[in-house]
């Protein structure tokens, strides 16, 4: 069982259809598989066997490829970028303990330069290779259903960050699910916008694959232009936006929808954090007749769980629902007592299923802490993933995301530990305490810090250290942290005074 | 100009953005600083800017943006 399947039969049926292209420069599924396979046959030759391959390269067709090499050679990728600092690909890097690093010209000499021991390759010179048949079937047959696709890396509290391994079966099983529910076929053509190091980008990498579908790769400078990126959508023929919400809320937030519109979109999805209902609003004003769907999932989940189709004529109160578990997904709301809580009640967001991943790469101690076993009603063991998330269900028995249990936080649709942050500000010189808010109002993320360094060479210190995302929106320095009574930092009292 | 400068430095304390002419083409302002600097100089500044004026052209420096914001000023009147 391995995901390339999917690819296989596809090409036989659209062997000269564009596959992925970034507007200028595509690759059909021909070119894919072929390439894919080159690539594969060197992995091969390298005698790997169910081992960890990084990725790096820059955001691109070939960088599909070069996943689907890794996957027809019977091993799994690990994406890496460019915008990740170079501490965190460090502690990926020592996760992983990869033997070869695949790169493309604009990375190589970065990678050159990791202290790591492995191969650096570049994609050009894989794809040199001619298709070795019989290895590549071998390693395709060797694939189990539960080995792993993919490592892809989140935010840890602790400042390491966690690579969660998904496995073929549960991938596949997305794949085949997400394109019945979002109705995608040969016809979609995706404007993709996540980086590719992000499970949001999986939604049109699978489907793609599975159905024959076209994914257009928008260049990450559109999203700082919003009439521009319209223009790249109506030019590509974009039928369907699988953005997060942050994405959408660029475009609607100053006006774009009333100057151009998405054309030829039918199909909007929404994913990562709550959608501002105003925002929510204009999209749907500008668009009569568009399928909207909330989704909602852990990337420990393989992306998404659970769905909400809004009907045309739906009334928002507070909040959009995130919804129903997809088919082979289940969900249910534990409390504190470990049991299933009473109707209407609020509970810890469990997630059971396909979709439940693997567990945290070469991490037992976090894994065992968040994926446990609950007995099912036939008396069976089965493995569940705890989110940390807490829901409640509607009267519609509709699944209504309440908040999170911890500091775990959405910011620009990535997740991010604050602890992380406040971790990474620790390590420091001359930084004594810290705290980090986040403001649901604004969606900004504050640090607070006693210490010597000034806000200059702080920001410039945890530019190092921290992705973009997580940097801090705004940073004061205090005289002194305020303590509550059983002497902890005061959140409540530092997030009164961030308003 | 002040104003916008305060504006700017809260969003990058470690950047000197009465020298830097690139914000935009060396990636220094990311999509979620261009909606965050809108916001600001609307709540702040009291002045609009819509879809059409966000471009590199005008994001590029402090001083773009300030002349950007003039423009809106007199346009409105």
């Amino acid at each position: 069982m391995n995901i390339v399947q999917y690819l296989n039969r596809t090409v036989g049926s659209f062997p000269e259809k564009q596959a992925f292209t970034d507007g200028n420069h595509g690759l059909t599924f021909r070119e894919l598989f072929d390439a894919s396979r080159r690539g594969a046959s060197f992995l091969c030759g390298k005698n790997l066997i169910k081992k960890p391959v990084v990725v790096f390269m820059k955001k691109s067709p070939e960088e599909v490829a070069a996943f689907f090499a890794v996957l027809y050679s019977g091993n799994h990728y690990v994406p890496i970028d460019e915008e990740m600092p170079k501490r965190r690909i460090e502690l990926i890097l020592e996760n992983v303990k990869t033997g070869i690093i695949i790169c493309d010209e604009t990375t190589i000499d970065t990678a050159r330069a990791f202290k790591d021991e492995s191969e650096k390759v570049l994609w050009g010179d894989l794809i040199k290779k001619d298709v070795d048949e019989a290895a590549l079937n071998k390693a395709v047959e060797r694939t189990g259903g539960s080995d792993p696709a993919y490592v892809l890396f989140t935010s840890g509290s602790t400042g390491i960050p966690k690579g969660v391994a998904c496995s073929h079966a549960s991938v596949m099983n997305y794949a085949e699910v997400l394109s019945e529910t979002l109705g995608i076929t040969e016809n979609t053509r995706f404007g993709e916008q996540a980086p590719l190091y992000f499970d949001a980008s999986l939604k049109e990498i699978l489907c793609t694959i599975k159905t024959g579908a076209t994914t257009v790769l928008i260049p990450r400078e559109l999203f700082k232009t919003p009439v521009p990126l319209m223009e790249f959508i109506n030019k590509e023929k974009i039928n369907t936006l699988c953005w997060v919400v942050s994405a959408l809320t660029f475009v609607s937030a100053f006006g774009t929808l009333e100057l151009i519109k998405p054309e030829w979109v039918k199909t909007i999805t929404f994913v990562g954090e709550i959608f501002p209902v105003k925002q929510f609003e204009l999209w749907r004003k500008a668009m009569p007749g568009v399928r909207m769907f909330n989704l909602y999932g852990p990337t420990e989940c393989t992306g998404v769980s659970t769905f909400f189709e809004i009907p045309a004529d739906y009334e928002v109160k507070d909040a959009i629902p995130i919804g129903k578990p997809f088919k082979g997904t289940e969900v249910f709301l534990m409390g504190d007592d470990g049991r299933t809580v009473g109707e209407g009640e609020t509970g810890e967001i469990c997630i059971g299923g396909k979709g439940v991943a693997l567990g945290y790469y070469n991490d037992p101690e976090r894994t065992a802490a968040s994926f446990v076993y609950k007995e099912n009603k036939e008396g069976s063991r089965e493995r569940i993933y705890k989110t940390g998330d807490l829901g409640r269900l509607d009267e519609n028995g509709d699944l209504i995301f309440v908040s999170r249990k911890d500091y775990q936080i959405k910011h620009m649709g990535h997740r991010i530990e604050l602890g992380e942050i406040e971790a990474d500000v620790s390590r420091i010189e001359g930084i004594r305490l810290c705290a980090c808010t986040h403001s649901k109002e604004t969606g900004k993320i504050t640090l607070f810090y006693v210490g010597d360094p000034d806000k200059a060479a702080l920001t410039k210190e945890l530019k190092l250290s921290l992705q973009r995302y997580m940097l801090p929106n705004r940073i004061v320095k205090l005289e002194s942290m305020p303590f509550t009574a059983t002497g902890k930092i005061d959140r409540k009292k530092l997030n009164e005074e961030d308003n | 100009m002040d104003e916008l400068l305060d504006i700017l430095s809260e969003l990058h304390p470690d950047v000197n953005f009465e020298e830097e002419d690139a914000l935009i083409d060396d990636e220094i302002l990311d999509s979620f600083d261009i909606v965050t600097l809108v916001t600001e100089i609307g709540e702040r500044m009291d002045v609009t800017i819509g879809a059409k004026d966000i471009t590199p052209e005008n994001f590029n420096s402090a001083d773009a943006l300030y002349d950007l914001i003039e423009r809106i000023r007199e346009e409105e009147g």
